[in-house]
């Protein structure tokens, strides 16, 4: 289907949430270091299958999921590797930004700390690149020891792709990274998942048909639980196959 | 309908009032920097220092032990580690231990007490408060960590934490100022109880040099010496009690401040 | 595939061993599960230690004699505790009578009259009356109460008394539950969606009959869970009642004539009751009893609490 390198593959991926079957037969191919965005009308099971992604949704109840989700050319739900490796391989940018509970500070060096045993300096300097990756250095190094709690949302969210950065992931799963935020934030987040996906696996789940139509380089549209289209992101906006798509992308259906 | 609540509150003032002016006055340095002379209950010198030391050497441990084992069965009772319908069980449960009589707690410490050959002791009254503030504390904690939001955990749980540092790092902190609040409302609950360290703790005029010997503390004291008829013996219960409603309040004021400084790393 | 803006191995001294930290993981848990299982069968335990010691009284006096029997003397065997359950009876009963209209009156007041300012400043008065030890409120009885009904209340209805009586404790034990029956009830009517009181209002009901129609009516079963926790704190209470109750086991005439309670019995006999066969054992019966009835009544209000809760959540 396309020649790139497959970050993330699905096979026959099903999920039930209690007796509610909200993914059916997912079958998707996530290229590497290329944004790929995942569209649908609300409720279509978006964020669900990005949370499966890296397991998070095992944390909730009566959920009950089958099929395969093959990162690296490994399944991760029969994989060797401990959870905690599977998710911290696997950023996160959720709707509405959730700093922890600490400081800005801390923020970032919370991940450094739990994984790896480091130097206050070297710690200090890796916070600061994270930071300044996330273009949130300059505004926040005054402040680098107030609680996360007192930023705006805008910096919050790009404060927590500042902490998504400081463990080293190569994926980047981003759930309306912007729908939360107000236009000019939102642009900067845009910005910085722009320039994220020449260094990793940006897969993004957007409301927004233009956000996608600007970002993406790959697509799957979600329809009620069912894939009914994937394919690059030229074809997929200018010549949909689907007819479902089509309505979707021309915005007859939402 | 007004009038009832001036008997409530009435009876609020009459008690501060009544502690206050009797206590005050039968305040003095001897009486908090000594212990029991010789002679004491007949009304000679001496102090209740035995009984401010003995309270709080009781209270702070208990309640030290009583937030470690509350906040590990607060954190398990997360949907992350046990099942909903378990929790449920468990939080019954906990909640028919916050109802039972500090006396009970008393006997049952007794009775272990006395399968381990133990005596009266200070061991023996700081199990018999752990036990009376623990569902207390438990519950504060759980109600403010179940507020703890789902993608808080999820953002923790992204970086990689094992679930134990998530509950341990994050949702500790998240969580914080209810398990302040749950800590203090048992420090207070638990410095103020008698009837459970009535025979476990004993009673004792010297300070406890070691977890075996008995102590005294100020509910002790108070019940032990209010009704003499010696004037003079009687005002150390009123001394102590005017201590007692001190450290309670001070108690109550600290958890409304603390609170407030808090809850400045917690999101909303 | 590693991420090339970084150097790693420059930066980092030692990667933590997952496998160190898989362990930890798993040893904490299994310890916060351990722990939650031991906490939340103490109860069990309680009962059963309890009951096993209360065997050997059962095995010599019989259950009729201990329960009905009014003659309470453990030097010369006799275990009656009718009397003492007399005693208990009605300081509970008559504290619950005074202190469930005061405090529902207040309650209704304080959600429903005060201005929200007058309202943020009486809470914290509940929670502090709430927070006084039991032992002051004793010895604020002692000092207060005692020569009141010495002196006028009992005088006046011709009985002389020393003011060590089940009145007195009574009143001492309904100051006891009002913060109790108070913040419940207040919390139960302020979680009384306001459409349904405008609803009300909008029939033409006064202020009044809003109240007992609808906000009363609505938290009924709260009202219900906060009297029967109110009767748990009364019905357990040792200490305070013990300072003023008067302390004899005997069926008390009057109101102003002594009398004896449960708990305050167990706090009473501890001394000399190692000293006298059979007598602990009669206590850690006494003490079962105190057990078992706290336990169904809170039992009974926490699950009627929970009912509510679910209601009201959705
Ligand atoms: N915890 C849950 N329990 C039961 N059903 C759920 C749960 N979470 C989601 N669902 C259901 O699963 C379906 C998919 O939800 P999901 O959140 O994945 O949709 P989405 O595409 O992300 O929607 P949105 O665009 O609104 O974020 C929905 O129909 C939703 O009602
Ligand atoms: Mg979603």
């Amino acid at each position: 289907m396309f020649n790139e390198s497959v970050k993330i593959e699905t096979s026959n991926l099903n999920v039930y949430y209690h007796k509610n079957h909200v993914l059916r037969d997912i079958n998707v191919r996530i290229p590497a270091k290329k944004l790929t965005a995942i569209i649908g009308p609300s409720g279509c099971g978006k964020t669900t299958l990005l949370k499966t992604f890296n397991r998070l949704l095992e944390i909730r109840d009566n959920v009950k999921i089958s099929g395969e989700v093959i990162v690296d050319g490994e399944n991760i739900f029969s994989s060797k590797k401990d959870v905690s490796d599977i998710r911290k391989n696997m950023g996160l940018l959720s709707q509405k930004p959730y700093p922890l509970p600490m400081s800005i500070y801390d923020n970032v060096a919370y991940g450094l700390k739990i994984h790896n045993h480091i130097k206050s300096e070297e710690l200090y300097e890796r916070v600061k690149h994270c930071l300044d990756e996330a273009g949130i250095w300059k505004e926040v190094k005054d402040r680098l020891h107030d609680p996360a709690s007192g930023l705006s949302l805008g910096q919050q969210q790009r404060l927590c792709l500042a902490r998504a950065l400081s463990v080293e992931p190569e994926i980047f799963l981003c759930d309306e990274p912007t729908s939360a935020l107000d236009p000019i934030a939102a642009q900067q987040i845009e910005r910085l998942l722009d320039k994220l996906k020449n260094n990793f696996t940006v897969i993004l789940v957007t409301h927004t048909l233009r956000q996608a139509k600007r970002l993406a380089d790959y697509v799957i549209f979600l329809y009620f639980g069912k894939v009914v289209e994937q394919g690059s992101a030229d074809e997929l906006f200018n010549n949909p196959r689907n007819s479902e798509t089509k309505a979707y992308v021309e915005g007859d259906i939402s | 309908m007004i009038s009832s609540l001036i008997i409530v509150i009435g009876s609020l003032v009459i008690i501060v009032g009544l502690i206050v002016f009797n206590g005050a006055s039968s305040i003095s340095l001897e009486m908090i920097t000594q212990t029991p002379s010789g002679g004491y209950y007949l009304g000679k010198g001496g102090g209740i220092l035995n009984a401010i030391l003995g309270s709080l050497f009781l209270a702070l441990p208990a309640t030290a032990f009583a937030y470690l084992i509350g906040l590990g069965i607060a954190l398990f009772l997360q949907r992350d580690f046990s099942h909903p319908k378990i929790s449920i069980f468990i939080r019954l449960s906990l909640d028919i231990l916050w109802g039972i009589p500090s006396i009970i707690y008393g006997i049952f410490c007794l009775m272990i007490m006395m399968l381990l050959g133990i005596g009266t002791s200070l061991i023996a009254g700081i199990v018999a408060l752990t036990l009376l503030e623990l569902p207390i504390i438990t519950r504060y904690m759980d109600e403010s960590i179940k507020m703890v939001p789902h993608g808080l955990k999820e953002g923790a749980y992204s970086l990689g934490s094992t679930r134990f540092e998530t509950a341990l790092k994050v949702v500790r902190k998240q969580a914080a100022p209810g398990i302040m609040a749950g800590v203090l409302l048992g420090l207070g609950r638990g410095i103020g109880d008698a009837a459970s360290i009535l025979f476990t703790a004993g009673f004792s005029d010297n300070i406890p040099e070691s977890i075996f010997d008995s102590t005294a503390s100020l509910p002790t004291m108070i019940y032990h010496l209010y009704s003499s008829p010696i004037p003079l013996v009687r005002e150390r219960a009123y001394a102590a009690a005017f201590i007692l409603l001190l450290i309670v309040f001070s108690i109550s004021i600290l958890s409304r401040y603390l609170s407030r400084k808090l809850t400045k790393h917690v999101i909303v | 595939m590693k991420d090339q803006s970084y150097d790693n191995n420059k930066l980092i001294d030692i990667k933590y061993d997952m496998n160190k930290r898989r362990i930890r993981d798993f040893i904490g848990i299994k310890l916060m599960q351990i722990i939650t299982i031991i906490v939340s069968t103490l109860f069990v335990l309680i009962f059963l230690i309890l009951f096993s010691k209360s065997i050997p009284i059962f095995e010599n006096v019989s259950l009729t004699d201990l329960l009905f029997s009014s003659l309470w003397n453990p030097e010369k065997g006799e275990f009656g505790l009718l009397p003492i359950i007399t005693g208990t009876i009605f300081v509970t009963g008559i504290s619950l009578f005074i202190a469930v209209p005061i405090s529902l009156l207040s309650a209704v007041y304080i959600s429903e009259y005060a201005h929200k300012k007058t309202r943020s400043f009486l809470r914290p008065f509940i929670d502090v009356l709430a927070g006084v030890p039991s032992v002051v409120y004793g010895l604020c009885a002692f000092l207060f109460l005692v020569p009141l009904v010495k002196d006028f209340i009992a005088p006046r209805f011709g009985i002389e008394s020393t003011g060590l009586c089940i009145f007195t404790a009574s009143i001492t034990l309904s100051v006891m539950v009002f913060p109790i029956i108070i913040s419940l009830c207040v919390e139960s009517f302020r979680s009384i969606p306001i459409e349904l009181k405008e609803a009300s209002l909008s029939v033409g009901a006064t202020k009044w009959e809003t109240i007992r129609k609808v906000i009363l009516r609505a938290s009924a079963p709260s009202v219900i869970t906060a009297v029967l926790l109110g009767f748990g704190r009364a019905f357990g209470e040792t200490i305070a009642v013990n300072m003023v109750v008067g302390g004899i086991p005997k069926i008390p005439s009057t109101l102003f004539h002594p009398g004896q309670t449960l708990a305050s019995l167990i706090a009473s006999a501890y001394g000399e009751m190692m000293s006298i066969p059979l007598y602990e054992s009669a206590l850690m019966f006494v003490a079962l009893i105190l057990f078992v009835v706290v336990l169904i009544f809170n039992l009974l209000g926490i699950i009627l609490l929970r009912k509510v809760k679910r209601r009201w959540n959705y």
